[in-house]
């Protein structure tokens, strides 16, 4: 997101509450949305995905929303909504006959073949829908399905195979094929929201939404980035009741956003300059200059990311949605489970809900029950490595997830053993303020330690850096 | 919301919303204002990290490679402020100024391999018991009116002793203000125009005057920017001591060239006259430092031995528009008394590295011999 698109944001947010009437406005976020995830899709070197990959995110969307709908006929809104995604799309594609500075992305492809493609690609998701003996598993296929391509897109092997593949049918230099190719954006957060759905569908707790609901809750544009990750029930419920813009709204709306902006693009991107990467890390030989790169590091994620969230948030209550916080300074926690309750909220509720809890129950109810020990190292090491690996498939994302799956764990096994203790502690409550501030230095650099397996690229230079940094 | 307190509070209403902007636009504003009133950039370029928090740099701050920590920026006040020349001087200390272009700057040597620090390592002690400290000085811009705004900056440090190495690319008079350093110290040239004999038009449209507009935060902000650039760089620059990315396989200078006797657009032969070639800003020099001995050397070049180099001794030169210049520098030197060396042929061509007058570090180490010979010489006869 950068600051034109946040200017833009914000102005059409004055123009959306003073001119567009209550009944239209779900409309508009709709179209907003579709219309800039074609605008915020980066530039990619193979010819047209720039293009494609958007289209592709929408095609995902609608075929899960149709997997996911309740039996019945469709409503008339519904194919209002397709209709009017699919005009957009043709609309976004005819920008091909335009000046290129009029165009959302580089040169699309003819309208006719994008209107083929996309009555052919309607044709086999219909056709998957109906068939009758996928009926039972149709929701686990399309997990399955989208697992595959988050594996795809974050496994850097795999990317470049494809992107290999890609170039030679486009007639491109299939030499030049890397994974920056294939830079598919938010897709991680698309996906992780469709998944959510599906498998709340597969339990029967997703309430039904309408198709545009549903597809503005899986792009809506000012989360579509980096999050956070809202439950598709509780964004429907804001959806279907826009309020009008009020002084109260606006306040919050633009004071969080300005927030946000001094986070990322003063703060985050000043201390970009110093913070750890794997250039400077082979540059620096100093231990002292090491833990120097680490500590702005971990401040330059933290002010990037919540930055981010705090624009996201912010354009989202001025269009009278209010997405769910993501952040709640989670470097003042005194222990690591308090952390994850406080970074990156929305991940770690989405993997708690979704593989941690089941995973747990599922070795409890298992009629050779492992020990209780051993279910709750297997439950944090799994889903705090799940999420290492929507970070990225490589060495040091697994570590990183592994580092938090054992800090959690440690923690669980020591807090169960020390509550008594802990309790006590309420008499003294000097000793309990001391006790607090050493668990939140003890658990801020135990954080800022795992993020060396996060900041660099192998395993070898973020062990070089563990040693460097302990003068080893 | 959690957190988010301070911004639900206050019960926020549409006369509030207005009074915020409107006090928010004001003090925009007046900070505005008052930014440009007192030249705040001026202030700020004065202060720095460096030789405090940060050690100071060995080189002018040059160079916009993001695996190298520094970067270009226009202000003269925010480069030396960065300089380890600002560091008060020692009492034993002869401190020698090396001032000129790209070659003296040490384009693909480290700081340690560049003419003054060489001489550096050479560890020289004078006869009356001085150590030689040699600062390099050298931007990468080929024009003398360059070299005079730094010296105008050198002399406020205090210097024994300075060295000012130019080629013939640094002569043109057409090209004298061309280069964005100089034109963003328009004022400071003015004033040397004003201030000594030099032959340009102060109205030139090259160097335009900074509206009251371009001295706010507003119109500064690129400056303000690169300032705390160059500030953050510094401790990056102290941990590692880089301050120039060199490739490990570096692109090497041409050795052949086509059957071609041009140079800055004549295609024959032509007199270099004084309009040409813009010796009056060695003059001046001369004036500006007064008593402070000034020593010009005309910097080693490539010869090749390559095709056509019967015509042209390298990319830059055809061999009729240097040896004229070399003659006319040897005989303004004469003239006018000036400490001159012509070093021109003293490097090996070998030595060379990307660049007619670039070096490599054997070939630096040859250039610097021959210089701290002349320093012991010039410092150990007395002002």
């Amino acid at each position: 997101m950068t600051l034109t698109f946040i200017a833009i944001a914000c102005t059409a947010a004055l123009v959306y509450n003073r001119l567009v009437p209550d009944r239209w406005r779900g409309w508009m976020l709709m179209g907003a949305s579709i219309v800039a995830i074609y605008a915020l899709q980066p530039f990619t070197a193979i010819r047209q995905l720039d293009f494609v990959l958007p289209t592709f995110t929408l095609v995902l969307t609608i075929a899960c929303w149709l997997f996911t709908r309740a039996a019945g006929p469709f409503a008339q809104d519904d194919y209002a909504a397709l209709l009017f995604t699919v005009v957009l799309v043709l609309a976004v594609s005819a920008t091909r006959y335009l000046v290129p500075e009029l165009r959302l992305t580089s040169r699309p492809p003819e309208t006719p073949l994008v209107a083929l493609a996309l009555i052919l690609t309607a044709g086999g998701i219909v056709l998957l829908w109906r068939t009758p003996y996928l009926a039972h598993d149709r929701l686990s296929i399309a997990m399955l399905m989208l697992i595959a391509l988050l594996v795809m897109i974050k496994y850097e092997p795999l990317t470049i195979g494809l992107s290999s593949v890609l170039r030679s049918w486009r007639g491109q230099d299939v030499t030049l094929a890397a994974s920056t190719d294939w830079s598919w954006l938010g897709f991680s957060y698309v996906a992780f929201r469709l998944i959510h759905t599906l498998r709340d569908r597969q339990t029967g707790q997703l309430p039904p939404v309408s198709l545009r609901e549903y597809v503005t809750y899986v792009i809506f544009f000012p989360a579509y980035t980096a999050g956070p990750i809202d439950r598709a029930e509780r964004f429907a419920i804001d959806y279907r009741a826009l309020p009008a813009l009020t002084a109260a709204r606006l306040t919050e709306g633009l004071g969080r956003i300005v927030v946000g902006i001094m986070k990322k693009f003063v703060l985050a991107d000043t201390l970009a300059l110093l913070s750890l990467d794997a250039t400077r890390a082979a540059q620096v030989t100093s231990a002292g200059g090491l833990w120097l790169l680490l500590y702005v590091y971990a401040f330059r994620l933290f002010f990037d990311f919540s930055g981010y969230t705090d624009i996201a948030i912010g354009i989202g209550i001025l269009y009278g949605v209010q997405l769910p916080e993501n952040f709640d300074r989670p470097y003042l926690r005194n222990n690591i489970a308090a952390f994850w309750q406080s970074w990156h909220m929305t991940l770690s509720g989405w993997v708690r809900f979704y593989i941690f809890s089941p995973l747990s129950r599922w070795l409890l109810s298992k009629p050779k029950r492992p020990p209780l020990i051993l279910i709750l190292l297997i439950g944090h090491l799994t889903t705090m490595i799940v999420i290492g690996l929507w970070h990225g498939i490589s060495g040091p994302f697994v570590l990183w997830g592994a580092w938090h799956g054992l800090g959690l764990f440690v923690h669980k096994v020591w807090s169960d053993r020390t509550r008594k203790a802990y309790l006590r502690l309420r008499q003294r409550p000097r000793l309990r303020q001391a006790w607090t501030v050493l668990g939140v230095a003890l658990t801020f650099h135990f954080v800022l330690l795992g993020w060396v397996w996060f900041a660099l690229p192998d395993l070898e230079s973020a062990l070089s850096v563990f040693r460097r940094l302990f003068g080893l | 919301m959690i957190g988010w307190k301070w911004l639900t509070q206050p019960p926020a209403t549409w006369a509030l919303v207005v009074r915020v902007i409107v006090k928010a636009a004001l003090w925009f504003v007046l900070f505005n204002l008052a930014f440009a009133g007192f030249d705040g950039i001026e202030v700020l370029n004065r202060v720095s990290l460096y030789n405090g928090l940060v050690p100071g740099r060995q080189r002018l701050p040059y160079g916009e490679d993001s695996r190298a920590y520094n970067l270009s920026l226009n202000s003269l006040d925010a480069m030396f402020a960065s300089h380890v020349i600002t560091q008060p001087k020692a009492a034993d200390e002869y401190r020698v100024v090396l001032i000129g272009d790209s070659s003296v700057w040490g384009i693909l040597l480290k700081p340690e391999e560049t003419l003054a620090g060489v001489i550096n390592a050479a560890q020289l002690t004078l006869a009356d018991g001085r150590q030689v400290r040699a600062y390099n000085l050298g931007h990468p811009i080929l024009a003398l009116s360059k070299d005079l705004l730094i010296l105008e900056h050198v002399l406020r440090e205090d210097a024994d002793l300075i060295i000012w190495l130019t080629t013939l690319q640094s002569f043109p008079r057409s090209k004298q203000l061309d280069a964005p350093l100089v034109q963003h110290n328009a004022d400071d040239l003015r004033r040397l125009f004003r201030a000594y004999p030099l032959n340009y038009d102060m109205d030139d449209p090259r160097l335009s005057e900074p509206s009251f507009l371009d001295r706010t935060i507003i119109g500064q902000r690129r400056n303000l920017a690169d300032w705390l650039r160059l500030q953050l760089y510094g401790a990056m620059w102290g941990m590692t001591g880089i301050d120039q990315y060199i490739p490990p396989d570096g692109e090497a200078r041409t050795a052949d060239f086509e059957a071609d006797i041009s140079w800055e657009g004549y295609s024959e032969p032509q007199p270099l006259t004084e309009d040409l070639l813009a010796f009056d800003m060695l003059g001046t020099g001369q004036q500006m430092v007064g008593e402070v001995p000034l020593l010009l050397i005309n910097e080693p070049i490539f010869m090749s031995d390559g095709q056509n180099s019967e015509l042209r001794y390298n990319l830059w030169y055809p061999r009729w528009a240097y040896d004229r210049y070399r003659a006319r520098y040897e005989a303004a030197a004469e003239a006018n008394h000036w400490r001159y060396l012509d070093l021109w042929d003293l490097v090996d061509g070998a030595e060379f590295t990307d660049s007619p007058v670039h070096l490599t570090p054997a070939g630096s180490r040859q250039l610097a011999e021959r210089v701290a010979a002349e320093i012991r010489t010039i410092a150990n006869r007395g002002p």
